[in-house]
């Protein structure tokens, strides 16, 4: 399991707009690195954030983001979300070598 | 639809630059000697206003930012890990670090700004990762972490980061002198075939630039730092081992005798300034 830092308010009010942050440690290999025997580094990637909101309704996309090669080790982003109803927030990285992780998030409307 | 509004994002990306100083170090070497010859300013001589600045104030505003920010700053992986690892039992004492320190909030607190200090054991200085190391040895019974490793690396930051913002004090204690000197002379040794000593470039030429990055005046204050060009957590000693290969000598090794000697030597000259850790450089 890789580590994330989520950060984001746990409740605003109706209409407001909420800053969410996310961060996870990846290395980010591109493979196109030589290692210190001269080999290239297989490549590693994380090609896919996603965030998606469920009010119980249902799920509905919040952010979603490709990843390539020149994107730095443990990417780190911000996106901005309107505050409409309480539910939960569920982020998801994949990547390659099967890498996948799903981290969620409660987010309260008072 | 009930949640969608999706503005803006930003993904870092950050250049590599290990390249360009390579190239940039080559010139230096022709023109430096001149430089030196006419420059007059020492960092050192800290007038009734202290002269002295952090490696942060070199940084671009952009870098500042994230190392500012918590929430931005990648370092805060590594002290998230190391907190969970204060409290994970190891070794045969089946002790965590927690077991005798307690929360390292208060137990921790202003540690990190008095290494290297002396070990009662050995009566020889020693490094903050050091120090973790002998705990494990000595109070848990468990295997040493090897040096600049991911879980060592993690402690060290986690028991720096509770010594953020406290000023440098290193300890006045006799015994240190004569490998605080010592430190001091390896600081103003030339080495390496560009035949580059540490004082030329970060005392003598600090504030000036190295090809297109400025020259730093050697103060510790951030360590262990995210390194942009590294893209991870590194130590002081991979820093200075960092410029060593740089001027094209043979790197001491991790936790060598003169790797302690020089970061005890550069705590001495940062004492009073305030810790970072874990500071964000580029």
């Amino acid at each position: 399991m890789a580590r994330t830092l989520i950060n984001m308010p746990a409740s605003a009010k109706r209409g407001d707009v909420i800053e969410i942050r996310t961060l996870i440690a990846h290395p980010m290999e591109t493979g196109w690195r030589p290692g210190s025997d001269g080999k290239l580094l297989p490549r590693n990637l994380i090609r896919r954030l996603s965030c998606t909101f469920d009010d119980g309704t249902g799920k509905s996309p919040v952010f979603s983001a490709e990843m390539f090669p020149a994107v730095a080790a443990n990417p780190y982003f911000a996106f901005y979300m309107a505050a409409t109803s309480s539910g939960m927030l569920s982020f998801t990285w994949e990547g390659d070598n099967g890498f996948a992780q799903t981290e969620t998030a409660a987010f309260t409307v008072a | 639809m009930t949640a969608g509004c999706i503005s803006t994002a930003r993904a870092l990306t950050q250049g590599r630059a290990a390249m360009a100083w390579r190239r940039s170090l080559l010139g230096f070497a022709r023109v430096g000697f001149f430089a030196l010859a006419c420059s007059v300013a020492n960092a050192q001589t800290a007038g009734s206003a202290d002269s002295r600045r952090s490696g942060f104030d070199f940084m671009r505003p952009s870098t500042q930012a994230m190392q500012r920010d918590d929430t931005q700053n990648p370092a805060m992986l590594w002290v998230k890990d190391g907190e969970a690892l204060w409290l994970q039992k190891a070794g045969q004492s089946d002790k965590a670090c927690a077991t005798c320190h307690a929360a390292a909030a208060s137990s921790m607190r202003g540690v990190a700004a008095r290494y290297p200090a002396i070990d009662e054991l050995t009566q020889r200085p020693v490094t903050l990762s050091q120090r973790i190391n002998l705990c494990r040895q000595n109070h848990q019974q468990a295997q040493i972490l090897p040096l600049e490793s991911q879980d060592l690396l993690s402690l060290e930051s986690y028991v720096a980061f509770q010594s953020r913002g406290l000023p440098v004090v290193p300890p006045a204690d006799p015994r240190l002198m004569p490998f605080v000197e010592r430190g001091q002379q390896l600081y103003s040794r030339r080495l390496g075939q560009l035949n580059l000593s540490c004082a030329q470039c970060h005392d003598q030429l600090s504030g000036q630039r190295l090809g297109s990055s400025p020259i730093p005046q050697a103060h510790p204050t951030g360590y262990p730092v995210y390194r942009l060009e590294w893209q991870t957590l590194g130590s002081l000693q991979r820093r200075l081992r960092n410029c060593m290969t740089g001027v094209r000598a043979e790197p001491y090794a991790y936790g060598a005798d003169e790797m302690v000697e020089l970061e005890l030597y550069l705590a001495s000259r940062a004492k009073g300034m305030r810790l970072e850790a874990p500071g964000v450089r580029p």
